[in-house]
């Protein structure tokens, strides 16, 4: 870990009890959901990190506690540092506080995040799907949500299987 | 298939101000099929004669589901997706997918690989610059300056094609190196283009930089503050021409931006015409970038040794049976990434391009997030053209510099 980091790493430990892990020299701080906008305000306004630089979410389906990480990656351009915040989720109505007052770029990009994995996040100024058109249905993003195909064609069985290809209504 | 709800008023209630309800502004829609949008964006305006009030950005035309469908390809078969994400970077999108299955599988890149990828991505900055020099004279009644631009850009998509046999979707740089060496004749393709290129941008700012027309239709449009920037999560052009000195080039190197000695351009100004001016003196420290790595370009291989990941040369294949098991083992099954993630970031032309890349130990991701910058600079619009006339939008818009596939993904 980059010694710079120690000490902002120590308090999200000693203020949130966060537990950390560590990649290629990565750090991740795992929070609880309810402590998130804490814990970027915190290190927002105490710690210069006033860049969100990616806002996204992993699924790890079948599993179902926690089923989701919501990820937060902070970048420090004051100080040349960069930390991952993760927040795990549970499976059945996934929800996190919005972080779209902390950070003006968590607006859409929890938007995302709603359209493409149905994470919930209260307070939401905007709730909308933002890529899918509305009344999709189904979360596409989510590892239960099959990745469509087309049957392929032969003169064969053309017919057959144009008969059940899904044209758009009139 | 489900169906398409009706879309109404009552959805965008929160977002307009309460006299678009009582009719007193008028809504209107921009876009999609719109010139100035520069792909398929609608923007929803609130207009009080001609006067913004709210402008309420919809996308997701373009959207392909990429992130989706790159976990079900291998690590390697999924970089053909990047391409097609910001088509006008492709060079670029295919470095930051790469660099950051390099640092999951870690992997070491030869030196040349190395240079040449800085020579080839500088040539996409300049080139993706061109677009957007040329498209926003367009935008601004310059209509001259889109068939320049167009010219300049055509002699480096020629490189790429010499070099990967593409114009755009290039698919060049490989996890461990690159596809193939570069031929014979792209030091002088190269070389060429460096000696034309600086007229030619002396050009560009003859027609355009002091131009009373165009400073009229620019200065003091569009003005973006630092703390707004920031808070948006802004980067690249944008966020230098705001005041803050942030290029990943320079803070976070990687392929060795150390060696080289560029400027990273920035401007406190923040409005349209500050943008302008740090695109085009980016224009400059890209062509020294590229002068000083075709200078000192090793020779050497272009692909790593390291054949559990990369896949041996088509001359080996012949003679070495270990050779052949790689090859095959390498485009049937792919190569296994540790079950962790990791978060790598490169400069685009737009800003920060970062990817998120998760493996669950075999050989597919288990997800890819591209981190595109347009996405985030798009969300800034709605702040920056209140105020602003119809006409001003566009020259904002064009400005920001958004590609559209970029943005839907």
């Amino acid at each position: 870990m980059d010694k710079k980091l120690e000490p902002i790493v120590k308090a999200v430990q000693s203020k949130f009890g966060a537990t950390f892990e560590e990649f290629r020299d990565e750090v991740h701080l795992f929070v609880k959901p309810e402590q998130i906008v804490d814990a970027l305000t915190l290190l927002r306004d105490e710690q210069n990190f006033e860049l969100l630089s990616a806002l996204t979410a992993v699924d790890y389906y079948p599993q179902e506690t926690p089923r989701f990480h919501v990820i937060y990656q902070l970048t420090s351009i004051a100080k040349n540092l960069s930390v991952q915040l993760r927040v795990p989720v549970n499976g059945s109505s996934p929800k996190v506080p919005t972080a779209a007052r902390v950070f003006d770029s968590a607006n859409w990009r929890e938007r995302e995040l709603l359209d493409m994995f149905g994470i919930g996040f209260d307070g939401h100024p905007d709730p909308r799907r933002i890529l899918m058109p509305e009344g999709t249905e189904g979360y596409p993003l989510r590892k239960d949500f099959p990745l469509g195909y087309e049957e392929p064609q032969f003169t064969f069985n053309f017919d057959e299987i144009d008969l059940r290809k899904p044209y758009a209504k009139e | 298939m489900a169906q398409l709800e009706e879309v109404s008023l009552e959805q965008f209630k929160h977002l307009v101000s309460e006299r678009a309800l009582t009719g007193e502004t008028m809504l209107l829609n921009m876009g999609p099929q719109h010139p100035s949008t520069h792909g398929v964006l609608r923007l929803l305006l609130e207009l009080d004669g001609e006067v913004v009030v709210n402008c309420i950005p919809d996308i997701g035309f373009l959207h392909t589901g990429v992130e989706k469908n790159m976990e079900a390809k291998t690590y390697q078969k999924a970089e053909v997706m990047t391409d097609r994400l910001d088509y006008m970077n492709t060079m670029g999108n295919n470095l930051a997918y790469v660099v950051a299955v390099e640092k999951l599988i870690d992997v070491d890149v030869p030196v040349r690989a190395q240079a040449l990828r800085v020579i080839l991505v500088e040539l996409q900055r300049i080139a993706s610059h061109l677009v957007w020099l040329g498209t926003s004279g367009l935008d601004l009644g310059a209509m001259s300056m889109f068939l320049y631009c167009f010219r300049e850009r055509e002699d480096i998509l020629d490189i790429f094609e010499l070099v990967s046999g593409q114009r755009m979707m290039t698919t060049y740089i490989r996890p461990g190196g690159l596809w193939r060496d570069v031929p014979v004749e792209f030091e002088k393709a190269v070389r060429d283009f460096l000696k034309m290129f600086p007229k030619r941008v002396d050009e560009y700012e003859t027609l355009l930089t002091k131009n009373p027309l165009f400073i009229d239709r620019m200065v003091d449009i569009g003005y973006l503050s630092k703390e707004v920037a920031l808070s948006f999560g802004v980067t690249g052009p944008p966020l230098r021409a705001s005041g803050v000195n942030w290029d990943l080039r320079k803070a976070r190197p990687y392929c060795g931006y150390e060696q080289y000695d560029f400027n990273v351009p920035v401007l406190t100004e923040g409005d349209t015409y500050a943008r302008y001016l740090v695109r085009i003196q980016e224009l400059r420290e890209s062509l020294k970038i590229i002068e000083q790595a075709m200078n000192k370009l090793p020779m050497g291989p272009v692909r790593s040794e390291n054949r559990k990941f990369v896949p041996p040369p088509r001359s080996e294949i012949g003679v070495s049976m270990e050779a052949l098991i790689h090859h095959f083992k390498l485009w049937t099954e792919g190569f296994p990434a540790p079950k962790a993630s990791i978060y790598s970031a490169i400069e685009s032309p737009r800003g920060e391009l970062g990817v998120y890349l998760e493996g669950d130990g075999g050989p597919k991701p288990m997800r890819v997030h591209m981190r595109t910058p347009s996405f985030d600079n798009l969300a800034v619009i709605s702040q920056i053209v209140k105020g602003h006339l119809v006409a001003d939008l566009v020259a904002i818009l064009a400005s920001i510099d958004i590609v559209l596939g970029d943005i839907d993904r």
